[in-house]
């Protein structure tokens, strides 16, 4: 499970960092949420994937899972959900102010201010 | 008052929450600021008076046993660091008053810039790893919130990037916290600490301390991960960079300090062999931009690349001149920095510009702007007596102790090169023939000079009075060179 997980988790990096570096704004944003999803799968199998075992500690429960990966990610998740809400606000006032959402036509030097 | 650790987080925090019903109520928003960090600046006085007298101070939160929950740690180093964050907001604040201007500060311009205050000190203060991250993203998010603030088109466009960047390093973070957990099997910052020290940091380890450089770098901007920082840190208003150029990238240094005087330390050979190089290369690079530019603001932006690596530098002696050299550096350089970015901001208010080309003979219309300009540029460079001595001769010497001579001879060196890109301001700008200037308001001007002086003032007493502060570094460096004292303190 372990592996297959590793797997997925590197197919969403690739794809994330093939987003990332294309010129359009749009496929950027959605890298960098495909990014963190990788992140946060990351550390849930870093955590240990505890298969049936519940997520809690009381007497009758003698196998458990760790409980504190799902807490870290949760945490993580409302992050980046927030991050990337602001970026696409953001984006869509650059892209209304610049007439373009193609990053080359983005560099900006002083002579174009 | 066992709680004391967590004052100078909750009341900048506080008074940001109150500041959002007053939208529209300009004077009460300034008022309300004001009273907001001046009673987080009493509050963190005390606690830099507390921890002087019984130590270092460790809550957790909910009264959860220590390696469980989440741990809020004061030491000597964090409390320098949280009350200087809180000065230099509050300098920051009285100059926006004038500068910022009634727009932006309609749009929560300073409940921001207190929410922002709440991450750094939170960063400065908190003992958990995953927590860290988490104050990283409050002050990261009221960050973005400042840089784009007021939307022209260059703001826009830059702060794209700047966000972009941080949404990466972020990612990164997550994923180095990840490794470490799997490794570890704790968060605790203290916990971390013994457990590595069990295990005798196997490769794994320096790999994960490689990569935290690599996270806190992007923030602390060290080379090659620099290229952001100039870009972004031109477009937002210069009160806005005089923040970040005092309080961001330092958070990321002292993220770099902290994790590699706490963990990462029985692998020094290799660790700290690579966070010298990275910093003397810093440095370098720093000069060559410092030099590069005719724009005040690339300057004085070069100025802190430079300043990052002096620091990381020092740090990455390990010994107690380099360190305690480096805090007092890093204490300095926030100072000075915040001096200087309220300095050029008055600078460009009375002319009208950022190009040093078309600046001249200031110094005949405005004389006391051209003395402390003068005064912080020759504290940035390190002019005995004034602050920046002070922290590079001990940087200095403990490089030379450690036996790292040709890291030491650039580190001074690079003195020069600071103090001519900074020389050069002055010559342009106030030496030659005047230049037409624009129409502007004195009272502004004076009120701006107002909080600037008393900065700089500031600073050249940082400098004079070494003397006292001595004790305080030292109880700061101890800390940081013995982690026992870090770890008994959070672990009882």
């Amino acid at each position: 499970m372990e592996l297959v997980m590793a797997i997925l988790i590197g197919v969403l990096f690739t794809a994330a960092v093939y987003l990332i570096l294309s010129r359009s704004l749009l496929k950027i944003i959605i890298g960098t949420g495909l990014l963190s999803h990788g992140a946060h799968l990351l550390i849930l199998t870093m955590g240990g994937l505890g298969g049936l075992a519940p997520p809690v500690i009381s007497k009758s429960v003698t196998d458990f899972a760790d409980p504190l990966p799902q807490a870290l990610i949760l945490t993580a998740i409302v992050i980046s959900f927030g991050v990337t809400a602001f970026m696409l606000v953001m984006a869509y006032r650059a892209y209304a102010v610049h007439k373009t959402d193609d990053m080359n036509q983005l560099k900006g030097n002083d002579e174009h201010d | 008052m066992i709680n004391l650790p967590l004052l100078p987080i909750i009341l900048p925090f506080l008074f940001a929450i109150l500041l959002l019903f007053f939208k529209e109520n300009v004077r009460i928003q300034r008022a309300l600021t004001l009273v907001g960090v001046i009673i987080s600046l009493i509050a963190s006085f005390y606690l830099l008076v507390t921890v002087k007298t019984e130590g270092v101070l460790a809550v957790t939160l909910g009264s959860w046993p220590a390696p469980f929950g989440i741990a809020m740690v004061s030491d000597m180093f964090s409390a320098l660091l949280v009350t200087t964050t809180l000065l230099i907001t509050l300098f920051v604040v009285v100059y926006s008053f004038t500068a910022i201007g009634e727009e932006r500060e309609r749009f929560f311009y300073y409940p921001a810039i207190l929410f922002m205050v709440t991450g750094v000190n939170g960063a400065f203060t908190t003992g958990d790893i995953f927590n860290m991250f988490v104050f990283f993203e409050v002050l990261l998010i009221a960050s973005y919130l400042l840089i784009v603030l007021g939307g022209e088109k260059k703001q826009l466009r830059e702060s794209i990037k700047y966000i972009l960047v941080n949404v990466v390093s972020s990612a990164l973070f997550v994923i180095t916290i990840a490794y470490l957990y799997s490794v570890v099997g704790t968060l605790n910052m203290a916990d971390i600490s013994v457990k590595i020290a069990e295990v005798g940091q196997p490769g794994i380890i320096t790999v994960i301390a490689v990569l935290m450089l690599i996270v806190f770098g992007v923030k602390g901007a060290i080379f090659p991960l620099y290229f952001w920082l100039p870009g972004s840190y031109a477009a937002p208003p210069v009160p806005v960079l005089a923040l970040f150029g005092a309080l961001l990238t330092k958070v990321g240094v002292y993220a770099i300090m902290r994790t590699y005087t706490l963990f990462f330390i029985h692998n020094v050979g290799v660790t700290h062999e690579i966070l010298m190089v990275v910093s003397v290369l810093t440095v370098i690079v720093g000069c060559i931009g410092a030099l590069a530019y005719f724009d005040l603001k690339q300057i004085i932006i070069y100025n802190i690349v430079i300043a990052v690596g002096v620091i990381l530098f020092g740090a990455a002696q390990m010994n107690e001149a380099g360190i305690s050299g480096a805090i007092f550096y890093l204490v300095h350089d926030m100072l000075i920095k915040g001096a200087l970015f309220l300095l050029i901001g008055i600078i460009i208010y009375v002319t009208g510009t950022s190009n040093l080309r078309k600046m001249g003979g200031l110094m005949k219309t405005h004389a006391p702007l051209g003395w402390f300009y003068l005064i912080a540029a020759f504290g940035l460079a390190g002019i005995p007596p004034l602050s920046g001595f002070i922290g590079k001769l001990l940087i200095a010497q403990g490089a030379f102790e450690a036996g790292n001579i040709w890291g030491s001879i650039i580190i001074l060196a690079s003195s020069l090169i600071v103090l001519l890109s900074v020389i050069r301001i002055f010559i342009y700008a106030f030496w030659g023939e005047p230049m037409e200037l624009p129409k502007t308001k004195r009272k502004p001007y004076a009120r701006m000079m107002l909080p600037t002086i008393v900065l700089v003032v500031l600073s050249v007493l940082y400098g004079v009075g070494t003397e006292w502060l001595i004790p305080y570094v030292t109880d700061a460096t101890d800390v940081l060179l013995q982690p026992s004292i870090y770890i008994d303190a959070v672990l009882k």
